[in-house]
């Protein structure tokens, strides 16, 4: 108790307080990928025939392989917070990292994902892609602007996970006190949810 | 809650001179205390505000005479979209929320602090970080942004002024205003004192806490417009490019979902803030006290549905068009429901005319005009007259300036002897109300006349029959100048050596007024139980004056 009073003041915990501002902050991450999804709805319905077409060179296979990883992910995530509520804390830290190395090899495939598109000129003022029609065009933008906005959360997730693995470490998040984790947990979820979008979206829908 | 023995050790030393763990300079600007990061807020915005000013008094200035009278037209494009910027995101959106909601929304539900102090101080940090990459767009390369505040596409695109540096600007202050709307609405869910039911919070909680939803629920949207426009210009994607099959209106309904919305942001927490005024200063309890709560919700709600009234004149389907009219006027319902209550809460009190009082009364009244004039372009006929006119600038001045703005200085001298825990000269500021009231309605008026006439928003030039209503405006400006100096000066000789105000000077009866000025690090020594509703001037009303 050598803290000052004013730091006192300010030191309570409220757990289910702490969920709510998640859950409010995970509503704004929807929105501002709803503001896409908005623009991909508009564009798909005027320009329905380019957006199937472009579709089509998108390897569902990769797409279909990265659905598993971060589904898996999902999984592991969710588990490690069992493990932390049961203070298996080893168990608990193991299953952290496992959800940080899939989400590594979804970025992986990500990267080879794109650098091909790149190799075939399919990037936003690419000279391949200005030779097509406007709903190409605008499709591989989306997908560029869309995915890539999903990738930069998927790295912002790999930060998260990296301090919850220090934190389930030096025991500031243990058997008593595991907010942190259950609210990095739903913001992984809202990642993998977002991804659950994009891939029908631009992998499955000819 | 926290240690009790500490708690007592400190209550009587106020959050101003309390010692906390740092010294100086950084004891405030790393401080979670609610208090300090309201006052840091006031601080940050009081700066911008007055550049903001400045802007606009060069705006007015330049527009005196028809032709070239102080400025080039690139500079006066720049001028204006620099004033719209600051005043919007740095001092009207902010404005209410993130000074006087920070500093009294715990105090007014019985609470020590917000539920997320650290997020709290966040965006404080974002704000200024935010703020001053605005700043510094207008001296990169390139020159400051002359796009107006709005970006539209495709301009925002094509002109090689800093846009990008002012996008950024705006969608860091953007993040800052999510993240006090995520405080607001979790610390009114959570940490109400015992007794503290939601039918017994004062009237600006309910307020803060629609606004908190409206910032969660609709900012987002304009961020990732935003951010749109950006990658637009950074890599040409094509999304908002006729050339490359992108749709230029859409931007323009992405950007209105938020900005509409935001508007509410902007007004909501100065009626709440009026609500608090006018039952203090009448002596009455408020009349419809459930009303003025609901219709804050139903402004939030009816208030996001709205958007596309800014683009009536784009060539919406007709069907769209006539159903965003017919919002827009349900949408002027719950304003009106407020104002009638205020009015019917002031029949038959007793009325004292003191400084935060008048703001609050010029408040309902320019309130109204902006309100009514509103709903002239919320119908079809009139909107086609009227859109982009100086009408429409009038019109939004008196909502957001003549509104939000009287209601933060209605604030202002409302809370003042609160928290700082002395008293300003009245005289004074009634001699500054007189001033900022008649120079306001000189500036704005006439321009509402030169709108209808014609006279179009954004022009750096005009025609000469609009000369004389120009005139009239400019010289309204130099008296608004005049009277916010006098306000600002009088406010700060007050904090020197202005006299020592009681703990309760206004005879106010809601919880910030049962505590000491300026009020402990703890707010409240024990947390108190509340029994009754916020406004309980039942006494007076039964002729029993104290």
């Amino acid at each position: 108790m050598n803290h000052s009073n004013a730091v006192q003041a300010h030191m309570h915990r409220d757990d289910y307080g702490a969920k709510i501002g998640m859950w409010l902050f995970l509503f704004t991450e929807l929105i501002l990928f709803g503001g896409l999804f908005i623009v991909y709805a508009v564009y798909r319905f005027t320009y329905g025939d380019g957006f199937s077409l472009a579709s089509k060179e998108l390897d569902t296979l990769v797409g279909m392989i990265n659905t598993i990883v971060l589904l898996t992910s999902s999984l592991t995530m969710a588990m490690s917070i069992t493990a932390i509520q049961q203070g298996r804390r080893r168990l608990s830290i193991g299953l952290v990292g496992a959800t940080n190395a899939l989400a590594l090899v979804f970025m992986v495939n990500k990267y080879f994902e794109w650098t091909a598109k790149f190799h075939h000129g399919l990037f936003p003022g690419g000279k391949e892609l200005l030779e097509r029609t406007n709903g190409e065009i605008l499709y591989f933008g989306l997908y560029y602007v869309m995915t890539g906005l999903h990738a930069i959360h998927v790295l912002i997730g790999m930060v998260i996970m990296t301090f919850m693995m220090v934190y389930l470490k030096t025991g500031h998040v243990n058997k008593d006190s595991f907010v942190k984790l259950e609210n990095s947990g739903l913001y992984w979820h809202l990642v993998d949810l977002i991804w659950i979008f994009l891939f029908p979206l631009f992998y499955l829908i000819h | 809650m926290s240690n009790h023995a500490l708690a007592s050790q400190s209550a009587r030393t106020d959050f101003m001179r309390a010692a906390g763990s740092r010294k100086g300079i950084l004891s405030w600007i790393l401080s979670t205390d609610h208090k300090r990061i309201g006052i840091l807020y006031m601080i940050a915005m009081g700066i911008f505000f007055a550049v903001g000013v400045l802007f606009g008094l060069l705006i007015r200035l330049e527009l005196i005479a028809p032709g070239k009278t102080i400025m080039e037209a690139q500079t006066y494009n720049s001028v204006f979209t620099l004033h719209g910027i600051i005043m919007i995101f740095l001092f009207i959106i902010p404005g209410l929320p993130a000074v006087f909601g920070n500093f009294f929304l715990p105090i007014l539900i019985g609470a020590r602090d917000v539920s997320f102090p650290r997020l709290n101080l966040l965006s404080w940090w974002l704000f200024v970080a935010g703020g001053l990459m605005a700043i510094v767009s207008v001296f990169l390369p390139g020159g400051p942004a002359d796009t107006g505040w709005t970006f539209y596409i495709p301009y925002s695109v094509r002109t090689s002024t800093n846009v990008i540096p002012a996008l950024l600007a705006a969608f860091t202050l953007g993040f800052s205003s999510i993240l006090t709307g995520i405080n607001f609405v979790t610390t009114v869910h959570r940490l109400r004192a015992p007794g503290m039911t939601w039918f017994r919070m004062p009237l600006f909680i309910w307020s803060l806490y629609a606004t908190g939803w409206v910032q969660v629920l609709a900012t987002p949207i304009v961020g990732i417009t935003l951010l749109l426009v950006v990658v637009e210009r950074a890599l040409g994607v094509g999304i908002f490019d006729p050339a490359l099959g992108g749709d230029p209106i859409l931007y323009q309904h992405l950007f209105w979902i938020y900005s509409h919305p935001a508007v509410y942001i902007m007004i909501l927490p100065a009626m709440g803030l009026i609500s608090e005024v006018i039952p203090v200063f009448a002596r009455r309890t408020i009349f419809g006290y459930s009303f003025i709560a609901f219709s804050s919700i139903a402004i939030a709600l009816l208030g996001s549905l709205v958007w596309a009234h800014h683009m009536f004149t784009v060539g919406m389907s007709d069907t769209a068009q006539w159903i965003f009219s017919l919002l827009t006027f349900l949408v002027s319902i719950p304003s009106a429901i407020k104002v009638f209550n205020w009015v019917s809460t002031l029949y038959k009190g007793s009325i004292e005319l003191e400084p935060p009082m008048l703001f609050a009364l010029a408040f309902i009244f320019q309130f109204s005009i902006g309100g009514f004039t509103g709903l002239m372009q919320g119908a079809l006929a009139l909107n086609m007259h009227l859109h982009d006119t100086s009408f429409i600038v009038a019109h939004f001045h008196y909502v957001m300036f003549g509104g939000t703005g009287f209601g933060i200085f209605a604030a202002m001298h409302y809370w003042f002897p609160k928290m700082f825990g002395k008293m300003y000269n009245k005289a004074r500021a009634n001699v500054s109300f007189i001033l900022i009231f008649i120079g306001f309605n000189v500036l704005y008026f006439p321009l509402f006349i030169a709108g209808y006439m014609g006279m179009p928003r954004r022009y750096y030039d005009y025609l000469p029959e609009f000369q004389s209503l120009h005139f009239i405006s400019t010289i309204g400006s130099w008296i608004l100048v005049l009277g916010l100096i006098m306000m600002v000066a009088n406010l700060l000789m007050g904090l020197r050596n202005g006299s020592r105000a009681s703990s309760n000077p206004w005879g106010g009866t809601t919880l910030e007024w049962t505590i000491q000025s300026p009020p402990t690090v703890e707010n409240f020594e024990t947390i108190p139980v509340v029994a009754t509703g916020p406004y309980d001037y039942s006494r007076y009303e039964r002729g029993e004056h104290a």
